[in-house]
């Protein structure tokens, strides 16, 4: 009997893409995607790596497959934005070995900046996106994605949700497939995308979705399941479950594939249901292009295009049944913070303290925008900070953002951050770029990048030196700063906040969750010293908490000892010592 | 068999995590199909955090929906208090008698709310233990999660050897004898 493992639905698309055969692996971590390659790199037939973002691991994919052999790239959905250039044209070139890009969205917004669809964008770029239900066929339609991929000479996006992500289930194992390399020829006709190649390649792209449309009625994954006809759904992922669990007495047909959709297939079904719904998570996709088939459905008049669906939320529509007993008690919210010892914490803390404003960007430091730290105006996209600071002072003037810096980590910086470095010292800006270097990309759950000296298969590399980097584009002023040390901050801060050119400041200390990282130290209260003035509380550590007397608290198993508090404390009423 | 529901949930940190992988592997063992849903990236860091188990002969969705959850095992109060509602008629609750401050309450933008349990118990099946304290006189306070799953296996039908065996293959191989130990204290 075939070994049963429980997997997590990330676990299980790196599992399909082992079995498929898949040679080279490329990505760019981002929630909910990021496990897929921490996966990965378990096997080691596959080459696996970070690239610095989402548009090179594409590309680093896109070469394998030209070459001839199986390539997984894999990605959250706002970084398909960043591979969407290499995307949209290898669509028309087309493949060798099979290429499949997985998409991870965020309905719910868990993690993300957005709720984009990426089924809209593979319609825009004219790739078939498939889309598995649990973690099950999370593993068999990676498998599949390539044969399609191969057969139809296509790219082939694997669409996942962060619930389907992050779910676990019980996958059959089987063995890796060998499928022997592509032959490579030299074909420029089909590789090189210029005007001439690229218009002869768009009329075979127009060929295929019409061929892929046509097949997809054939194809297993896409499957009607005949129960109690007066209700049928069209669904698809995981919102297939939520049918099953709420109406399991009705009519399904479970797509397999969600672009381009088995029409014949779909006319056939919606023939035999009497009432129809469609039930698709975020953008009206399948709804829009059933509808624009003439045929009559009930879709997101009844359902949102917001948010995560469930069972609950489809009985309230189509049955009327609700489960809730009682409502949710209003109780205080819980947000995330940035973690005790953080030092993010204390770079936030320095500039609030000098009222400064900050341009953001992507990563555990956004939680800077929150009270009580209250410094982040503005978060975008990655890299965005030192753009967007840019354009403020080309708007606004110099002395506009005197007051003003950029924000972003070592691994946004490495990923798009470091192009807009460029820009500011081309463009002649004058604005004051804080790279906070934790030494890892620490949101996503710490994993290496070009200047961490580390790659995700473990080897020791040369790391990209930030600052000789920023020295080598030609900006004079560069400082390194400890990130935990208050004082030299706040003088560096205001150095370079002052000047009327480009400046980095670079504050280093390592995330505090990092693997090997000690703490020796701990902070404890004195409280007869304590002048209740609630200072050390400001910068919103966790650990902290004040007693009923208004004296602090320090929860022990919680402290990491960076002594923020203590340096806030001006009465000495808190110790920082040796655990 | 029909499904049966599970929640934990906690605060960001608490070890949720580890616990829904015993409780994941145990309902293989035992021959289920099973279902988990976790909480990964921003959600971790310190915030509210919630796992869903769901197990029987075939289970569809993830998630465990408001009005469905047998037991809730919740590692901190507050959370007991938030996820009670998802709670069906004669549900569970199996809660660490402890307390963390969400930075709205540290900021005195909101107010931690007293007597949780003894609110709790008016209207539900409560079980509060303070874990922290046992796990502190066991000498390994991290092992708090694990009492209180040890708790709530009281109200799953899985044999005790099944739980030890299962805890020994899913926490790291160190911890194997103090996180049995732990588990005993919750379940006897």
């Amino acid at each position: 009997m075939a070994e049963k493992k429980i997997m997590l639905g990330n676990e299980a698309i790196a599992r399909g893409a082992y079995e498929a055969g898949v040679k080279v692996s490329a990505a760019y971590p981002g929630t909910p995607s990021t496990e897929i390659s921490e996966n990965i790199v378990k096997y080691p037939e596959i080459y696996a790596e970070w690239s610095p973002n989402e548009k090179v691991a594409m590309e680093v994919a896109i070469g394998a497959s030209i070459s001839g052999v199986r390539a997984l790239v894999s990605m959250k959905h706002v970084g398909v934005n960043v591979a969407s250039d290499p995307l949209y044209t290898i669509s028309y070139a087309g493949v060798n070995g099979g290429l499949v890009l997985v998409a991870a969205d965020d309905p719910g917004l868990y993690s993300s900046q957005n709720e984009q669809d990426t089924r809209c964008v593979a319609r825009a770029a004219l790739v078939p996106v498939i889309e598995p239900s649990d973690s099950a066929e999370a593993k068999e339609f990676t498998k599949l994605a390539f044969e399609i991929s191969e057969k139809y000479d296509t790219p082939v996006i694997v669409r996942t949700t962060t619930r389907l992500s992050h779910s676990q289930g019980v996958v059959e194992l089987c063995d890796r497939a060998e499928p022997a390399d592509k032959p490579y020829e030299r074909n420029p006709a089909k590789y090189v995308m210029m005007p001439g190649n690229a218009k002869g390649r768009h009329v075979y792209v127009e060929q295929r979705m019409k061929k892929l449309s046509e097949d997809g009625a054939d194809f297993a994954i896409n499957r009607a399941e005949y129960r109690d006809t007066s209700i049928g759904f069209i669904t698809s992922g995981i919102p297939y479950q939520y049918v099953r669990e709420a109406c399991p007495d009705a009519s399904v047909l479970k797509l397999g594939m969600v672009y381009p959709l088995p029409k014949k297939l779909i006319e056939e079904f919606a023939s035999k249901v009497e009432k129809l719904y469609i039930f698709e998570e975020l953008e009206p996709v399948i709804e829009e292009q059933v509808r624009a088939w003439g045929i009559d459905v009930i879709g997101k008049e009844a359902f949102t295009v917001q948010g995560e669906y469930s069972a609950n939320l489809l009985r309230r529509a189509v049955t009327g049944e609700d489960m809730c007993l009682t409502q949710a008690e209003k109780v205080p919210a819980r947000p995330p913070i940035l973690c005790p010892g953080c030092p993010h914490r204390s770079v936030f803390s320095v500039l609030n303290k000098l009222k400064i404003h900050a341009a953001g960007d992507i990563g555990c430091y956004t939680l800077g925008a929150v009270a009580p730290l209250n410094v982040i105006d503005t978060t975008v996209c990655m890299g965005a900070s030192i753009s967007t600071l840019h354009g403020m002072e080309k708007a606004k003037g110099k002395d506009y953002i005197k007051n003003w810096v950029a924000v972003i980590g070592d691994s946004t910086f490495m990923h798009t951050g470091v192009n807009s470095l460029m820009n500011m010292v081309y463009n002649q800006g004058t604005g004051t770029v804080l790279i906070l270097d934790n030494s890892t990309t620490g949101m996503t759950g710490h994993q290496d990048h070009a200047a961490t000296g580390k790659t995700l298969m473990g080897e020791v590399v040369p790391a990209i030196n930030i600052y000789h980097l920023c020295k080598a584009m030609g900006i004079e002023h560069v400082q390194e700063i400890d990130a935990v040390d208050l004082k030299e901050l706040e003088r560096a801060i205001k150095e370079e906040t002052k000047r009327d050119a480009v400046s980095v400041i670079i504050t280093k200390s390592p995330c505090v969750l990092l693997k090997g990282n000690v703490f020796p130290n701990v902070c404890r209260p004195v409280p007869e010293k304590c002048k209740k003035c609630g200072a050390c509380l400001r910068p919103g550590c966790p650990a902290l908490t004040k007693n009923a007397d208004g004296t602090i608290a320090i929860d022990e198993t919680m402290c990491n000892g960076c002594g923020l508090c203590q340096k806030l404390c001006a009465f000495d009423a808190i110790a920082c010592e040796k655990r | 068999m029909e499904t049966k529901n599970i929640m934990i949930v906690g605060v960001g940190g608490q070890g949720t995590l580890l616990t829904s992988r015993i409780l994941g592997g145990i309902t293989v063992r035992a021959g289920y199909d099973v279902k988990l849903s976790e909480v990964h990236g921003m959600a971790q860091r310190g915030g509210s955090v919630v796992t869903f188990v769901r197990y029987g002969s075939e289970v569809a969705e993830p998630i465990v929906e408001e009005g469905c959850a047998d037991v809730l095992i919740a590692f901190e109060k507050l959370e007991a208090l938030r996820y009670a509602h998802f709670l069906k008629k004669d549900g569970v609750i199996v809660v660490n008698d402890w307390r963390i401050d969400p930075i709205t309450v540290v900021t005195g933008a909101a107010v931690y709310p007293e007597n949780i349990i003894e609110g709790l118990s008016k209207t539900h099946k409560v079980y509060a233990i303070n874990a922290m304290q046992e796990a502190e006189k066991l000498g390994n306070v991290k092992a708090f999660n694990v009492i209180v799953l040890g708790l709530a296996a009281r109200h799953m039908d899985f044999d005790k050897e099944l739980w030890l065996d299962v805890i020994a293959e899913t926490v790291p191989p160190k911890t194997v004898e103090i996180n049995q130990k732990a588990f005993l204290i919750g379940y006897e």
